[in-house]
């Protein structure tokens, strides 16, 4: 037993490492839940409008998001700044919202079609007429559950 | 024996580890969507577009606003503030007024017979009515139908809907229906 100790040099006996996946698994854990999937980036400006009797938006995996507002102002040259519709991770038309949501309608198991829900993020300073055009399309699209994401107040 | 450096006692740096991804749990908030909640009504057929469904003057309480956001309750100008006191007014009838919904009993499971209202509140909009706005009145009549279930609630069990498990919560929602019409638009009609 002590012949091993002897043989040994005067040394600084090692940090021990039996945390080091606690921390690991710590960091791993931190960053799965702050990041979110699927994050789009904005191509316009939304200032939602705000509301008191918000209900919270169920099964966040079967939602699609229509993004309403102003271009951003990089991109203000370009489209200049009249309301747009964003979907995905381009501007659309309101006529590209059908095939929007038969994409989206597609990437779901048959079950969970019928719960499918649009969010509809548009800017507080949007003119209702995009808006109610929007509204007919997913009509049209029989996209009937909708959502106008507000933040609280 | 060689002079040793005491070993560090590890054994406490998991709960170290441990306490933070708590206090990180805890302290990041995930962005949850809130919002209001609503169900479009089907596009009705083109042939089909005649036989719509009849709903009684009396039941149904239009809210207009127009281009320039100003509201409308029935035939009177209204304002954001007055809305859902309007509302609540109109739903419940009270008095029993003619001008106001009628009541159907309804064999509800679970409470037995009770006079549902059968008041709508259609909400119209123009073009160029401002989002803002839209959403703040539908919140207001939101309100209006929150604060009757409320009502409802405290005089059945004695709570607030809220506070309610989920049967009794259903069974309010029975009683007291959210029937808020969104009108087609007027203009998109008057195309065809």
């Amino acid at each position: 037993m002590g012949r091993f100790r002897k043989s040994g040099k005067k040394s600084a006996p090692a940090i021990s490492t039996a945390s080091l996946p606690d921390i690991v698994f710590m960091l791993l854990f931190f960053f799965m839940i702050s990041t979110s999937f699927r994050q789009t980036d904005k191509l316009v400006q939304v200032k939602l409008p705000a509301a008191t009797e918000n209900v919270k938006l169920e099964r966040k995996d079967l939602t699609s998001y229509i993004y309403i507002g102003s271009p951003i102002p990089s991109k203000q040259a370009q489209y200049g700044t009249d309301s747009r519709i964003q979907l995905n991770d381009s501007y659309r038309t309101i006529n590209e919202i059908r095939d929007f949501i038969a994409s989206e309608r597609e990437s779901r198991s048959e079950q969970d079609r019928a719960e499918m829900t649009v969010a509809i993020k548009a800017d507080e300073n949007v003119r209702m007429g995009i808006i109610t055009d929007v509204k007919q399309e997913l009509r049209r699209c029989s996209a009937l559950k909708i959502m106008y994401v507000a933040r609280q107040k | 024996m060689a002079k040793k450096t005491p070993e560090i006692n590890a054994s406490s740096q998991a709960d170290i580890a441990f306490l933070l991804l708590v206090f990180f749990l805890i302290t990041t908030t995930m962005d949850v969507d809130k919002g209001l909640q609503r169900k479009l009504p089907p596009m009705p057929e083109e042939n089909q577009q005649q036989d719509e469904v009849k709903i009684n003057r009396r039941n149904i309480v239009v809210v207009k606003i127009n281009a320039q956001d100003r509201i409308m309750v029935g035939s009177k100008p209204s304002d954001v503030s007055e809305i859902k006191d309007q509302i609540v007014e109109f739903l419940t009838n009270p008095n029993d007024d003619p001008n106001k919904p009628e009541k159907e009993v309804k064999f509800i499971k679970g409470l037995g017979n009770y006079a549902v209202s059968k008041g709508v509140v259609s909400l119209q909009n123009d073009k160029g009515t401002l989002y803002n706005t839209y959403i703040q009145v539908q919140n207001e009549i939101v309100r209006a139908i929150n604060e009757i279930r409320d009502q409802f609630s405290t005089q059945h069990y004695g709570k607030k809907f809220a506070q309610l498990d989920e049967d009794h919560q259903k069974i309010v929602k029975e009683a007291v229906p959210q029937n808020i019409s969104e009108a087609e638009p007027k203009d998109v009609k008057g195309k065809k």
